[in-house]
C-alpha cells in the first residue's frame, strides 16, 4: 500500500471534518450571541457590563430582579429545553432512519402533556407530582408505541404511523380535559398545550440540568452506534452494534430527557423535529448530529422566544413561534414522502 | 491471512414467528474458498446467511466459528473475523464514500480511542483493492449501482475480517457489473484468502464463480459440493421444480442451466443426453 494514497484519504476525511467543526463552532457562537441577547433586551435594555455584574453576584439595582430573576432562568431554560428536545429529537430521528420520527410527531410529547392536563384539571394535583407524571406517560406512551409496532424487528415506517395516531388520541384527550377546565385553571393548563417560558424559575431550571447531566453523556455514548444503524439493523449488526441494546438504551434515555423538557417548559412545538434537520444543512453529512442537533434546537428556543415576546404587538408563548415553523416543513416533509414513493 | 478461520452450521433451525424456515440445516464451509448457496424464492437461503452472521438466534442446534458457539462471543470480536454485506444496506444522505467505508473500522475501534493512521490505512487499502480509490471523496448517493456496490464491499474490506458473506451482491445490477463485483470478490478470495460466502440468484454465474455450491430447497440443505457434481438437470427440477438442460458452459467449462418454459420444445440439433452427461462428469 502506498503510504501516499492513505495520506490524500486522510485529507479529504480532515477536510470535511473541518467544515463539521466549522459549522459547530458557528452554532456554538449563536447559542452564545441569542442568549446573550436575551439577557440584555426586554423592556429596559441593560448593557453587557450590567448583565455581566449580575452573573458574578454583584447586587445592580434594577438589573438584579430582572436579569437575575427573571431573564437568566428563562434563557437557561431555553438553551437547556432545546438542547434536550433537540438531543432527544435527532436520536429518535436517527435511530428511526426518518426525519418523521421524532418524539413530538409520534406522540411521546403528547403523552407528557395529556398526564399533566389530565392531573392538573380533573384530578386538581398540584406541584412537583405534575412534571413526574408527565414524564411517567411519556415513558409508558413510548412503551405503547413500541409494543404496538414491533413485529419482526422494528420498522421505522410501521412505528411513525403508530405513532401519529396515539398522537392524535393523546391530543384529543388535551383538548377535551381543556374544554372541560374551569377558566381560572386554563393558564397553568395552556402552557402544557404549546409550550412556554412565561412561568421560567430557577425550580424549571434545576431538574431539567440533572437530567441533562445524567442523559446526555448516555446518549452521546450511543453516537457511533447509532450512526451505524443508519446502515439497517442487519450491516449495523454485521459491524459489531449490538442492535437492540443500542435502541432500548437510546429509546429510554431520549424519552427521560424529552418528558423532562416538556415537564419544565411544556411541548414546545416542533423544536425536536426541526432541530436535528437544520444541524444536517449546517453540519453536512457523514459525522454525527447529537451535538449540533442540541445547539440548533437551543438557538431555535431561544430565537423563537425572543421573537414571541417582542416581534408583535401581542407576546406569544414560544410554542407558537416554532409551531409556526415547524408545520409547514412537517408538510414539505409528508409531500416529499408521497413523491418519493414511501421513503425518506 | 495466518490462519484460516472455520465456520460451520450445526443442526440449525431457524424461523419467524411460528413459521420454520430452515429445519435441522448442517453445513461446513470450507475455508479459503469462496462458496455460493443457491435456491427458489423463500427457501430460507438469506435466512441462513443472517444466520451464520449471528443477526438471528437459532431455535435450536448452533453456528460454530472457530469451533465456538457465534452467539457465545462479543459481537465486536466475531466483527473482527466476520464480515456480512446484506442485501439493501442504506448509506445515510450525502455520505462521502471514504466516510462510508471508514465505518467498517468500527470493530477495531474502542469506545475512547481515536482514528489512527492504521485505519487510514486500512480504508485507503480498501478503495484501492476495490477500484474506488478515485471515487473517495464523492456522496455514495451519486454513485452508479455497480460502483456503490464497490462502495460498499470496500467497506466490508475495511473491516478486514478472513470471512465475508454477502447476500445477493449482485442483485439491481446489469450483467457486466455482475461478473465485475464476482471478479472482485475471486481477486479477494484468490490474493487474499478470503473465506466467501454468499447468496446468488443466477445459477450459471453461481457455477461459475463458486468453489462449493450448496443448493438449499424447502429449508434443508439439497446438495452441495463442486459445481459439476451439485448442478445437473435432476437437482434443478428437484430445487427449482423446472425442467433444464444442462451442458457445459463454453467460456469456463462450469455447468450451465438451459431452462426449459413451456413454449420451447427441444431441440433436435443437440443431442441431450450426451451432454447432460458430460456435464455430470
Amino acid at each position: 500500500m502506498s503510504p501516499r494514497t492513505a495520506t490524500a484519504i486522510a485529507r479529504g476525511r480532515r477536510r470535511r471534518g473541518l467544515r463539521r467543526r466549522g459549522a459547530s463552532a458557528l452554532l456554538l457562537t449563536g447559542v452564545v450571541i441569542v442568549f446573550a441577547v436575551s439577557l440584555m433586551v426586554g423592556h429596559t435594555f441593560y448593557g453587557p457590563s450590567e448583565v455581566l455584574r449580575v452573573i458574578g453576584g454583584d447586587t445592580v439595582p434594577g438589573a438584579s430582579f430582572t436579569v437575575g430573576e427573571l431573564r437568566l432562568p428563562r434563557a437557561m431554560l431555553a438553551v437547556l429545553a432545546g438542547a434536550a428536545f433537540g438531543l432527544g429529537g435527532v436520536t429518535f430521528q436517527t435511530m428511526l432512519r426518518n426525519p418523521l420520527a421524532s418524539p413530538d410527531v409520534i406522540g411521546i410529547s403528547s403523552g407528557a402533556s395529556a398526564a399533566a392536563v389530565v392531573a392538573l384539571l380533573v384530578f386538581e394535583v398540584d406541584g412537583p407530582q405534575v412534571p413526574l407524571l408527565a414524564i411517567l406517560a411519556a415513558l409508558a406512551t413510548a412503551l405503547v408505541i413500541y409494543v404496538l409496532s414491533f413485529k419482526d424487528g422494528l420498522v421505522g415506517t410501521r412505528l411513525i404511523l403508530v405513532g401519529i395516531g396515539v398522537a392524535a388520541m393523546l391530543d384529543s384527550v388535551v383538548a377535551y380535559v381543556i374544554v372541560r377546565a374551569a377558566v381560572w385553571d386554563l393558564q397553568t393548563a395552556m402552557r402544557w398545550l404549546t409550550g412556554s417560558l412565561n412561568a421560567a424559575g430557577w425550580e424549571q431550571v434545576l431538574p431539567l440540568a440533572l437530567a441533562g447531566l445524567v442523559a446526555a453523556p448516555v446518549l452521546l455514548a450511543q453516537g457511533r452506534n447509532l450512526d451505524l444503524l443508519q446502515h439497517g439493523d442487519d450491516a449495523a449488526a454485521a459491524l459489531g452494534v449490538r442492535v437492540e441494546s443500542t435502541r432500548f438504551i437510546s429509546i429510554v434515555t431520549a424519552v427521560v430527557l424529552i418528558a423532562f423538557a416538556t415537564a419544565a417548559a411544556g411541548p414546545i412545538a416542533f423544536v425536536a423535529f426541526l432541530s436535528g434537520p437544520i444541524a444536517a444543512r449546517l453540519v453536512g453529512p457523514g459525522g454525527s448530529l447529537m451535538v449540533p442537533a442540541a445547539m440548533s434546537g437551543a438557538v431555535l428556543v431561544l430565537t423563537a422566544d425572543l421573537a414571541g415576546q417582542f416581534a408583535f404587538d401581542a407576546r406569544y408563548p414560544v410554542g407558537v413561534i416554532t409551531g409556526v415553523l415547524g408545520a409547514p416543513y412537517l408538510v414539505y416533509l409528508l409531500v416529499r414522502t408521497q413523491r418519493a414513493g414511501g421513503s425518506l | 491471512m495466518t490462519h484460516a478461520h472455520t465456520l460451520d452450521v450445526r443442526d440449525v433451525t431457524l424461523g419467524y414467528g411460528d413459521r420454520v424456515v430452515v429445519d435441522a440445516l448442517d453445513l461446513t464451509v470450507p475455508p479459503g474458498r469462496i462458496t455460493v448457496i443457491v435456491g427458489a424464492n423463500a427457501c430460507g437461503k438469506s435466512t441462513l446467511l443472517r444466520a451464520m452472521a449471528r443477526l438471528l438466534t437459532p431455535r435450536s442446534g448452533e453456528v460454530v466459528l472457530d469451533g465456538k458457539d457465534l452467539h457465545r462471543q462479543p459481537t465486536k470480536q466475531i466483527a473482527r473475523v466476520l464480515g456480512l454485506l446484506p442485501q439493501s444496506p442504506v448509506a445515510p444522505e450525502g455520505i462521502a464514500v471514504a466516510d462510508l467505508v471508514s465505518r467498517g473500522r468500527n470493530p477495531h475501534q474502542g469506545l475512547l480511542s481515536r482514528w489512527t493512521a492504521a485505519d487510514d490505512e486500512a480504508v485507503a487499502t480498501a478503495l484501492r483493492m476495490t477500484n474506488t480509490l478515485d471515487l473517495a471523496d464523492r456522496p455514495v448517493d451519486e454513485l452508479s449501482g455497480g460502483q456503490r456496490q464497490r462502495a460498499w464491499i470496500a467497506l466490508s474490506l475495511a473491516q478486514q475480517t478472513d470471512i465475508l458473506l454477502l447476500d445477493e451482491p449482485t442483485t439491481f445490477l446489469d450483467v457486466s457489473h455482475q461478473v465485475d463485483v464476482l471478479d472482485l470478490l475471486t481477486d479477494l478470495n484468490r490474493q487474499r484468502g478470503m473465506t466467501i460466502v454468499m447468496v446468488l440468484h443466477d445459477l450459471n454465474l453461481a457455477a461459475r464463480y463458486a468453489d462449493h455450491l450448496i443448493a438449499v430447497s424447502a429449508g434443508r440443505l439439497h446438495a452441495a459440493g463442486d459445481p459439476h457434481e451439485v448442478l445437473t438437470s435432476e437437482v434443478v427440477r428437484e430445487v427449482f421444480g423446472m425442467d433444464s438442460r444442462v451442458i457445459p458452459d463454453p467460456v469456463s467449462g462450469k455447468p450451465m442451466v438451459l431452462p426449459i418454459g413451456r413454449h420451447h420444445t427441444q431441440p433436435t440439433s443437440i443431442p441431450t443426453n450426451s451432454l447432460s452427461r458430460e456435464a455430470v462428469g
